[in-house]
């Protein structure tokens, strides 16, 4: 039978279900969108209420946008990240929010009325149980021993990535290159995403790798492993939030506004730490479920915000570059 | 002429798929369109791997075809057919792989450790290489081996007659056929590993690495400047065409082998030393390509029944569009068997996936909306991806019956379609499995530019363990993973076997 129905998708025209209640297309990506991740409750917990059909389009988000123009037929786009966020305000394709900013349970102040955060979480080292002593600052993170190696993401290629370059940038401002060259020893590679990085780590080749905070909460969680710890640095940490905007040229303006509104409801907010293992971006840190309420958490925060991070980066991935190269 | 218009209408096929996008994508016109001194860089170290990658899988794969060509013993065809198991190998699953022997904690390095010398690292131009090698080998060395076995028989009975010498018979009967196979898979791997992006990046083990592959993703993703990554694939599109150009200006016009009787193989007198030599080399080139399988095997078969019903589904749909990939691929194959076809053909796999999925998605837009037909692009890509290797398989077969049954069937007035039917295909059946086979286990083992402009709820394989592994599920990914080297290998084993069936 879907064998059949496969021969009509691939030789028929395309068929669009026809069904009566209004759709509300969201862009994300596509990790997102799987079985494994938040898409699939949320889509479940928003159609409740909504007496409609949301629909995920996962892929690449704003390049298929720009691409687009304001013909998209995307309504929303979700899982877009603070580091790319002035390229996306320019390109005009984003209508405000309108969602109250003091609703939001952030490390920093939120001042943004285009992008608004549904989840987030620390940029961080996580070690495994071959570590011992847990380096507290990047000092101690490059002068480890020599044996022991990281694998890092591309800033080219990764968001992740680059965000550990601003982060650095944070810490180190004109001293970052030096500072660069001086980890180069403890790096093992660098990946081209999150995902190639994570699986050498989790293969054992490499002691420690660039993820975030509350990575080992999935561990914690889904394996019962508690081997996986992040290292918490002296200088601060560099949040990593990630977010949905509406986009202006939605012919579901009323549902936009009613998906905006149910992001920072706690029947969307509860979803997000077990489905998209970070934290909920409009819940205090006395509402998150254990384990999050127990991962060691950074006391400083390091944070360029989106004009800071577009005008910065170019320097900071070329810095990245020549010491990496050398 | 019928046979020449449907030439022209493959010919145009793979023009429109390839240079449409490019085009497209140039006239999307940025402020900055520059190559950078860093693109600059990036440009010299992708050729510079991509050429040595391209000499070592020759060279190697040579050795190893000729051993195999002069030992014969049992398993000795389930090894040659094996061959093809790390070319189709999806980059992530061969990387794991790889690192599971030559890795850092990895077999090779315990056991240099464990006899006290300092470890090995994988992580640099040492890797890229080796996992180049690893991937491309394989499918040099089948190439040698179809061409040595082409040789007429009657070749090396008569050689044996006149008693030549050994650096002669090489020199007369071997020489012209590895000259031209030599050139004809460099030219292939060299434009395979043009556009060679995750091993790169992971085994590169930094920014020194740097390809135009790179560049691309960055302007694609990072800066959002598409006229920049068009600008970026139109130098690998020319380094493509520069090179394939200047192979077929080099063959000139060769003489094809036809002309035997399909007499049975002669019996090899080797001397001890010669034997000793090729089992050696059997055996090393043996182990270096199976082991990083066996540990695939071993990672991925522990949890293969925790896998849910969606890791199956996206099984099943992978199979049917490299299914489809592969018949739409032989379909424009066939009629491109020549010399210009194979040059044109080469371009297929010439351009970074990004740039032809961004151009295309506009190139559709005014007509449709993209996301429903991203099936059907992702299926006619991966064809066209295909092309390269299924006309460099088909092409001396094609030739040698068009040379040989061609005015005999003039004379008899066949139409095309008969000729096609009665004589071209037939005698055509096994390497079209060959290709057929190879053609389907690579688009079942691409990511595909469904992943990066798809949409749909339409979710393919390798698509699954990207997710599995983007939420933590490194097991179930090695599973998933292992399900798509058996199924991948299943596809090929299957069109392989269609093909050597019946003997025509």
């Amino acid at each position: 039978m879907k064998y059949i129905s496969f021969i009509i998708v691939l030789f028929v025209s395309p068929i669009s279900s026809a069904k009566e209640l209004p759709t509300l297309i969201v862009y994300a990506p596509d990790y997102f969108t799987s079985e494994w991740g938040p898409g699939p409750s949320i889509e479940k917990a928003f159609e409740k209420v909504c007496n409609c059909d949301l629909k995920f389009s996962p892929g690449e988000l704003l390049p298929r946008l720009v691409l687009e123009g304001s013909n998209t037929k995307a309504d929303i786009v979700i899982g877009l990240n603070t580091d790319v966020t002035k390229k996306a305000l320019e390109t005009g394709l984003f209508a405000p929010h309108r969602q109250d900013n003091n609703k939001l349970e952030l490390p920093i102040e939120w001042t943004d009325d285009t992008f608004l955060p549904f989840n987030w979480s620390y940029v961080a080292f996580i070690f495994d149980d071959r570590i011992k002593v847990m380096p507290e600052s990047f000092e101690e993170l490059a002068n480890m021993p020599d044996d022991i190696k990281l694998v890092i993401q591309d800033p080219r290629t990764s968001i992740s990535g680059l965000a550990l370059i601003l982060w650095i940038k944070a810490v180190y401002g004109k001293n970052a290159e030096e500072y660069w060259s001086r980890l180069a020893p403890k790096l093992l590679t660098v990946t081209k995403g999150w995902s190639e990085a994570y699986g050498l780590f989790t293969d054992g080749e490499a002691q420690g790798v660039l993820s975030f905070n509350t990575s080992p909460a999935y561990h914690i969680v889904a394996e019962n492993d508690n081997s996986k710890k992040a290292a918490i640095f002296n200088e601060g940490h560099y949040p990593y939030f990630e977010l949905a905007a509406k986009v202006a040229s939605t012919d579901q303006p009323k549902l936009s506004d009613q998906f905006m509104e149910f992001i920072l409801s706690d029947s969307f907010q509860n979803l997000i730490p077990m489905t998209n293992w970070s934290y909920p971006s409009a819940q205090p840190q006395s509402a998150w479920p254990d384990p999050f309420s127990k991962l060691p958490i950074p006391n400083e925060v390091q944070y360029f915000n989106s004009k800071e991070a577009d005008s910065l980066t170019k320097t900071a991935i070329e810095e990245w570059r020549r010491a990496l190269s050398q | 002429m019928a046979p020449r218009l449907v030439s022209i209408g493959a010919a145009m096929i793979v023009a429109l798929v390839v240079l449409g996008p490019l085009i497209v994508l140039m006239r999307l016109t940025s402020d900055q369109t520059t190559f950078s001194a860093a693109d600059w860089a990036a440009l010299k170290f992708t050729v510079f791997q991509a050429a040595y990658s391209a000499i070592l899988s020759v060279f190697f794969g040579f050795l190893l075809a000729q051993a195999l060509f002069r030992q014969s013993f049992r398993g000795r065809q389930l090894l040659v057919l094996m061959l093809g198991a790390p070319f189709i190998l999806p980059v992530l699953v061969a990387i794991l792989g790889l690192l599971s022997v030559f890795g850092h904690n990895g077999l090779v390095n315990t056991v240099i450790t464990a006899i006290g010398l300092k470890t090995w690292s994988i992580y640099g131009i040492q890797g890229i290489l080796l996992a180049h090698v690893y991937l491309n080998m394989p499918l040099a060395t089948r190439f040698f081996l179809q061409g040595l076995e082409s040789i007429p028989q009657e070749r090396w009975r008569l050689a044996q007659a006149l008693s030549l010498k050994k650096f002669i018979k090489f020199r007369v009967i071997e020489w012209p056929v590895i000259q031209k196979i030599s050139l004809q898979a460099f030219v292939a791997i060299f434009v395979v590993c043009l556009t060679s992006f995750a091993i790169i990046l992971t085994l590169g083990g930094g920014p020194r690495a740097t390809t135009i592959e790179v560049a691309i993703y960055q302007a694609i993703r990072l800066d959002l400047d598409f006229s920049k990554a068009a600008i970026l694939g139109l130098s690998q599109f020319t380094l493509t065409g520069v090179i394939a150009m200047l192979a077929l200006w080099f063959l000139g016009n060769r003489n094809s082998l036809s002309g035997g009787l399909d007499r049975p193989k002669i019996i090899w007198n080797n001397s001890i030393i010669r034997s000793i030599m090729d089992w050696l080399i059997i055996i090393v080139f043996g182990l270096f390509l199976f082991m990083p399988i066996y540990f695939i095997f071993m990672k991925g078969i522990g949890n293969l029944t925790n896998l849910g019903p969606s890791v199956w589904s996206a099984a099943f749909n992978s199979l049917l569009m490299a299914i489809t990939s592969s018949i739409i691929s032989l379909t424009i194959a066939c009629p491109l068997t020549h010399k210009w076809g194979e040059a044109l053909g080469t371009l297929g796999i010439a351009v970074s996936p990004l740039v032809i999925g961004a151009g295309l998605f506009i190139l559709i837009r005014p007509i449709a909306n993209p996301f429903d037909y991203a099936l059907y692009v992702t299926v006619l890509v991966n064809a066209i991806m295909g092309l390269p290797f299924a006309i460099r398989i088909l092409r001396p077969a094609a030739e040698d019956i068009r040379q040989d049954y061609l005015k005999l069937s003039k004379a008899l007035s066949l139409n095309t379609i008969g000729w096609v039917y009665w004589i071209f295909l037939p005698r055509l059946r096994k390497p079209l499995g060959y290709a057929g086979g190879l053609v389907a286990a690579l688009s079942m083992g691409d990511l595909g530019i469904i992943a990066l402009f798809g949409g749909a709820e339409f979710t393919t394989l390798p698509l699954k363990i990207y997710q599995l592994m983007g939420a933590y599920r490194m097991d179930q990914a090695l599973s998933a993973s292992l399900i798509l080297l058996i199924l991948s290998f299943a596809l090929f084993f299957i069109f392989e076997n269609l093909g050597r069936r019946s003997n025509v």
